[in-house]
């Protein structure tokens, strides 16, 4: 849920919005906030699943410290979506365990 | 390679206020810092700050951060965003990365003759039966949500500590548009500022000492809480287990130094309970064990923004004292003026435990 209203803060600017996708479902997000925000704004709190008892994690310190958050991002894993902006067109899905296999050498995937 | 007078690693109250300092004297100084966005954690300080006035007393954080920052600017200071710094070689040597979060990496080394480690603070956690569960965060977690990104982490919340972070966010979390449905205190009384708790009280908050969390409900995300009185050894009073209809746990309990960059430079760790834990020996002029590095703000003892900024000036006058940028007797004197508004700021109940801490941290140097 968004916090449109403040009474410090006062009401929220208007911004510019991008489409992303979230294990294939399309969110829309405020351009400049946050993976993580973006996710939580649409309801979504699980971000990846462990690899050893496949338990669920979220956002935990948002500051980029824990890595709790981590998910796969247009195809790169482990990217800490609590610090990172979202991008129009940009892919997301829940990371399960460490993510697809890591670069091979020479850069296919 | 560049070489820079001056690297500060961090830019939050601390060093913002050392690269400042350090610039005004006329050092070449490069500020770098992990995030898209300058000001640490000021930038989700939406409270008015106590104290006096040169300790910006009724500005809100996030105004803090903002003048700061264009105090630094004008000062001539370079800053890089997004770039972490991950290792310090032999001759300060900083190897760092750019680009992370634009997912466009580069990395790269500076040289500094002289380093400001600046880098803050982590929250404590703490661990019960489904404390992993998405749901359960840290009370800054939140905090930046509703704050920076205004984006409410639950709508109904349990909060664990009473210290001022638990009773701010708080307080804060229902300025959001959230209910703070029950703080819970494992001590027999209240941890922060009466101002702060009469604040939450009045709004409706109950605020149960001597009482934790003992578990935490749901398959996917927190769907529920079990809380529990405990006894003075913090032993749970079985039948006093009481289950709240709750969504979110934040995690008020503490913070301790983020100081990994001293541990790699092979800085002296000493260990202070009342700092946070294990912080890097400094001197008063915050200079480290290892001979250029200098710690200001939480990273050298866990305190308040007020007191970060103070040690960022103390810091930025030290390193450019040691670099020759100002005489001896001028660096004292300004380092007089620093170290008064430190001492008026380590005062009263909170402050004057951390006085003592950073005294005997200062006289542990002097032993060695």
């Amino acid at each position: 849920m968004r916090v449109t209203h403040h009474p410090i803060l006062g009401e929220q600017s208007p911004a510019r919005t991008v489409e992303i996708t979230v294990d294939g479902r399309k969110v829309t997000a405020r351009e400049g906030e946050t993976i993580a925000a973006a996710l939580l704004a649409a309801g979504i709190r699980v971000n990846r699943i462990t690899r050893k008892q496949g338990t669920p994690r979220g956002l935990f310190c948002a500051i980029g410290q824990c890595t709790d958050c981590v998910m796969v991002v247009n195809g790169v894993p482990n990217v800490r979506t609590c610090v990172t902006p979202v991008a129009d067109g940009m892919t997301v899905e829940t990371q399960k365990g460490g993510g697809p296999a890591p670069l091979k050498s020479g850069g296919s995937r | 390679m560049k070489t820079y007078d001056v690297v500060v690693i961090g830019a939050g109250p601390a060093g913002l206020a050392a690269s400042i300092e350090a610039a005004r004297r006329g050092c070449g100084v490069l500020l770098v810092d992990s995030n898209l966005k300058p000001g640490g954690q000021l930038i989700k300080q939406i409270h008015k700050f106590f104290g006096s006035r040169e300790h910006r007393a009724g500005t809100r954080g996030i105004d803090i951060a903002r003048d700061l920052y264009r105090e630094a600017l004008d000062a001539g200071v370079t800053v890089w965003l997004d770039t972490s710094v991950y290792g310090i070689f032999a001759g300060n040597v900083l190897a760092y990365a750019r680009g992370l979060l634009e997912m466009k990496p580069s990395g790269g080394a500076v040289k500094a003759d002289r380093v400001v480690l600046a880098t803050g603070a982590s929250e404590n956690a703490v661990n019960f039966p489904g404390w992993t569960l998405p749901g359960v965060m840290g009370a800054g977690a939140a905090q930046t949500m509703i704050n920076v990104e205004r984006v409410l982490p639950g709508k109904r919340v349990l909060m664990i500590g009473s210290g001022n972070v638990g009773l701010i966010v708080s307080y804060q979390l229902m300025q959001a548009g959230a209910d703070v449905v029950a703080l819970v205190e494992g001590l027999p009384r209240v941890g922060g500022y009466g101002v702060h708790s009469a604040k939450i009280s009045r709004a409706g908050v109950p605020i149960l000492t001597a009482h934790t969390v003992s578990r935490a409900f749901g398959d996917t995300a927190v769907e529920g809480a079990e809380i529990v009185r405990v006894d003075p050894s913090w032993k749970p009073v079985a039948g006093t287990e009481q289950r709240l209809d709750i969504d979110t746990i934040c995690i008020a309990t503490g913070l301790r130094p983020y100081a990994k960059l001293a541990m790699l430079a092979g800085c002296r760790m000493v260990h202070s309970p009342i700092l946070g834990g294990w912080v890097p020996f400094h001197d008063r002029s915050l200079q480290t064990s290892v001979p250029g590095i200098f710690v200001a703000g939480d990273a050298g003892g866990v305190e308040e923004a007020s007191t970060a900024m103070e040690e960022g000036r103390l810091a930025g006058v030290s390193a450019a004292a040691s670099l020759g940028k100002v005489s001896a007797a001028e660096a004292r004197a300004q380092r007089e003026e620093v170290e008064a508004r430190l001492a008026s700021l380590r005062m009263g109940p909170f402050g004057k435990p951390r006085h003592d801490a950073k005294e005997a941290l200062h006289k542990a140097g002097e032993c060695a």
